[in-house]
């Protein structure tokens, strides 16, 4: 017999979950359509972004500080990171930019070891967000319900940014045929810095958003990494909407299983994935031959 | 790679023999060098774990971060019948743990091979982690979750009159190495085989290794059951060695180490992975215990490693392989030989079509009825009636954007038909795909050339010809080169066809553009097509170039059919007897080119859309 109340709450806990792989998966995936660099440090930009609001939140105790400063540093760091070694990659084999960004993937790692040690660290939500809250039915904790909505609120921005500006057109634009936009006249490397600060910004928000949920340790960014491929595979390549879609049935799948038995959420995860790659090997909202 | 290659004829195994040398020398050496015996035994290990990996990664391009999940299924198989089951034998439980890898490395690769390039390495991560999961949870029964299987026996042989016994340290070494040797020797084998030849090709350009006939997808899976079967394999030897299975052998960890190890050592050597190994373990043990930086090794191994791919990108064996050719080079004051000038060859050459698969099919030996493409809204080509006659050299004219191409492609089967039918040979090849149809005898050369960057012009050939010979797919993975029959003979009068003998053994990037084109037609030519199809095989060339070309085109031209598309009329009016003209996807009209060059549909088709070409 299943326990209604319980598997509402998960039915959240999913959404939530589901929320945050889309957000984490679009800066991945707009990151790749763009500059055809798959992006292996994108888990460990996760975890810096959670580490770089820990630091701004021992410094002022301000959540919104936090969330600010994860989301900004993590900008700043992937336009640097753009600047001094990706722009190099761009025209190596993708095998060579998949060992650089696992390289970079280490380093980040174990930088922040090197700093901050292996233990767990706790970013508490603010006082007006922690509790429960009551849904009639059952309650449930009011941080997460008030995650989901932030998340949403991100995914919107990052919406609106890629459908509703000059940038975002041209970034998409470039999704399609970068060398059309160069031979346009628009600076692609301009261009290309920027989209990799924000797919790193995108990261580094998420990070920071969840780690009242999750406290941080320097291995978090390496689950995520492998939840955020399930997404891009199932919702595929260079997709927004994909990494949407993606997002939420990885949440929902982690979720559901983990209810019924935890050993089992990442084998439904993948068996979900084999399943799209049998029936639309380019993804649910993916283009055919855009590899 | 080719380093590999027994060259010298006197020693021909001389790679063997120095492996051996070294794999003997080492208890002798090292210990005096202040090696601790258990590294080395690691490093043994993680290099016969990557011998496989190298296969895939370094000699088919196929980059996986999931080999973890085939190490510890190995490790763990062979762990649980010695701790577990009561088995006996060490040495058959690892080769039980190494086919059941095999086994569940091909059921991975059908899945992770679905896709290519960043598809596959992230569907090889997600594996990997599903293994972990896997190995801790439902199957920790079996495996002993989180605390692994200890226990595991180390191997005795009872020889009757002594008994042999291997148990940790230096006393273990010599088993370790055995096994070392038997996998590079065997590695050897396979990457100086047909097989090596093909799974090069399908790095340097999987696009054209399909293209020439070969199954890339079957070679593909055999690749990564070969390295699934070195990683089951080393993963048995772990748990011999530690007499424990660790669990973290499942961990993508040490995915990343294999890989880092690799790329450090140097891909597509196969000893790379060993050096590698070395390098990596040495520096552990020196920054761990002599600097005493404690876990802050890993950080500093990891910026070496991106400086590492940023500047050195063929690893330690490839930078030394490139400084020694440079000192060579420098040595070396002879030039090097002019290209040769294109001619004719003179002798009739025996490289004709093969027989028709069809013998007694005697109507056309291409018809296309009703081809139709659409991309979405937009008509490529629109109800298409073509028929080509055997022996008859057809050409193919129309502006830009007429369609052409994209009815070569069909004509192959690289795009399918929204509609219509294709007949070759009397055989209904709609739907078939381009592997397939090139085995039947129906190739073409490329309108940009698609060549094997990377690998000499001979190479090129001899992958195309081992296609022709061979058939789509075959695993004579300890077949040497040599023993092809007939492939020798196929290469050479290739290359004497396109004029490209003196230039066999020069890489494909250092051609000129002229040499490129002819090696692109080579390709073509050494799968020996009954039909040949040339997509502006005159692109780009200089005026002289044109005409030693259309020379080449005739001399080729005796005993096949060919159609040859170019934007260059007077050469299409002189190769051509009869010529199809492409409008906007459809059939213009199609004639002698006396009838052609007359049609006043012709003339506003080219002077009404698109002034001065024909003139041009």
């Amino acid at each position: 017999m299943i326990n209604w109340t319980n598997f509402v709450s998960q039915l959240i806990n999913g959404l939530a979950l589901g929320a945050l792989l889309a957000l984490i998966s679009s800066g991945l995936t707009i990151i790749y359509g763009t500059l055809g660099v798959l992006n292996l440090a994108h888990g460990a930009m996760f975890m810096l972004g959670g580490y770089a609001g820990y630091m701004a939140w021992t410094a002022t105790g301000s959540f919104i500080v936090a969330v600010a400063a994860g989301a900004l540093a993590l900008m700043a760091f992937g336009l640097l990171l753009e600047r001094v070694v990706i722009r190099y990659f761009y025209s190596r084999p993708h095998e060579d930019q998949l060992l650089v960004t696992f390289g970079l993937s280490i380093v980040i790692v174990e930088a922040v070891r090197f700093f901050f040690g292996s233990e767990t660290r706790l970013v508490p939500a603010p006082d007006v967000l922690n509790g429960v809250v009551s849904l009639g039915f059952m309650i449930y904790p009011k941080y997460r319900l008030v995650l989901v909505g932030i998340v949403a609120a991100a995914l919107l921005a990052l919406f609106l940014v890629l459908y509703r500006t000059r940038l975002g057109m041209i970034v998409r634009a470039g999704i399609e045929d970068p060398v059309m936009v160069d031979s346009l006249g628009i600076d692609v490397y301009r261009v290309f810095m920027v989209v990799f600060g924000i797919g790193a910004m995108a990261a580094g928000f998420a990070g920071i958003v969840n780690a009242p949920v999750v406290s941080l340790t320097p291995e978090i960014g390496e689950a995520i990494l492998v939840q955020t491929f399930v997404v891009v595979v199932i919702g595929g390549v260079g997709s927004f909407p994909g990494a949407v879609l993606g997002g939420l049935i990885a949440g929902e799948i982690i979720s559901i299983t983990s209810m019924i038995n935890p050993g089992y959420a990442y084998v439904m995860l993948f068996a979900a994935m084999t399943l799209v790659l049998v029936m639309r090997p380019h993804g649910l909202l993916g283009t055919p031959g855009r590899e | 790679m080719s380093a590999f290659r027994p060259s010298g004829r006197r020693w021909p195994h001389r790679v063997e023999l120095i492996a051996a040398a070294c794999l003997i020398a080492a208890p002798f050496v090292l210990p005096h060098l202040g090696s601790a015996p258990n590294t080395v035994n690691r490093i043994l290990v993680w290099g016969l774990f990557g011998i496989g990996f190298d296969i895939l990664f370094g000699y088919t391009g196929l980059l996986s971060f999931g080999q973890s999940a085939l190490y510890g299924t190995g490790g763990f198989v062979a762990a649980y019948l010695l701790t577990r089951a009561g088995f006996p034998h060490v040495t058959t439980a690892l080769a039980i743990g190494m086919v059941a890898s095999a086994l569940v490395g091909y059921l991975v690769g059908l899945v992770a091979l679905r896709r290519t390039g960043i598809y596959f390495a992230m569907i090889t991560v997600a594996i990997a982690e599903v293994f972990y999961f896997v190995e801790f949870n439902p199957l920790s029964e079996w495996t002993g979750g989180e605390n692994g299987l200890p226990g595991v026996p180390t191997p005795a042989f009872d020889l009757g009159f002594t008994k042999l016994s291997f148990t940790t340290g230096w006393s273990l070494y010599p088993y370790l190495a055995l096994w070392y040797f038997v996998g590079i020797v065997i590695a050897l084998r396979i990457v100086r085989s047909p097989v090596g030849q093909v799974f090069r090709a399908i790095r340097e350009n999987p696009l054209r290794a399909a293209a020439v006939g070969h199954d890339i997808h079957g070679y593909k899976l055999t690749a990564f059951v070969i390295a699934a079967a070195y990683a089951g394999f080393a993963g048995g030897l772990l748990g011999v060695m530690q007499a424990f299975m660790p669990p973290d052998a499942f961990m993508f960890d040490t995915s990343g180490q294999l890989v880092m190890q690799t790329a450090i050592g140097g891909q597509g050597t196969l000893f790379g992975p060993l050096v590698g190994a070395a390098v990596w373990l040495f520096l552990q043990d020196f920054l761990q215990a002599t600097v005493g930086l404690g876990a802050t090794w890993k950080l500093v191994l990891g910026s070496v490693f991106v400086l590492l791919v940023c500047f050195l990108r063929q690893g330690i064996i490839g930078g030394v392989r490139d400084l020694a050719a440079r000192i060579r080079h420098k040595r070396a004051t002879a030039q090097p030989p002019a290209a040769a000038p294109v001619a004719a060859p003179h002798r009739a050459l025996s490289l004709h079509g093969r027989k028709r698969a069809n013998p007694h099919h005697d109507g056309p030996i291409l018809q296309a009825t009703g081809l139709s493409k659409h991309y979405g809204g937009v008509i490529a080509n629109a109800d298409i009636d073509f028929s080509v006659n055997h022996g008859e050299i057809r050409g193919i004219i129309g502006p830009n954007g007429a369609g052409k191409s994209t009815f070569f492609k069909m004509l192959t089967c690289e795009v399918h038909p929204t509609s219509g039918k294709i007949v070759f040979e009397g055989r209904d090849i709609t739907g078939m795909r381009v592997t397939d149809v090139c085995q039947l005898g129906l190739t073409k050369s490329y309108q940009v050339n698609q060549l094997f960057n990377k690998l000499t012009v001979r190479e090129n050939v001899t992958i195309a010809a081992l296609a022709r010979l061979r058939g789509k797919f075959r695993l004579d993975l300890f077949r040497s080169m040599g023993a092809v029959p007939g492939l020798d003979d196929q290469v050479e009068h290739t290359l004497e066809l396109v004029s490209l003998q003196a230039r066999g053994d020069v890489p494909v990037s250092q051609l000129a553009y002229g040499e490129k084109r002819r090696l692109e037609i080579g390709l073509a030519l050494a799968a020996s097509p009954s039909l040949l199809l040339l997509d502006e095989p005159l692109a780009g060339m200089s005026p002289n170039e044109r005409v030693d070309t259309v020379r080449l085109l005739k001399s080729i031209a005796m005993g096949r059919t060919m159609i040859v598309i170019d934007h260059d009329m007077d050469a299409i009016f002189e190769l051509a007897a009869r010529i199809t003209v492409l409008q906007e996807g459809r059939v213009l009209v199609e004639g002698s080119p006396e009838e052609i060059r007359r049609d006043a549909r012709v003339q506003e088709a080219y002077l009404g859309g698109m002034d001065g070409e024909l003139a041009a």
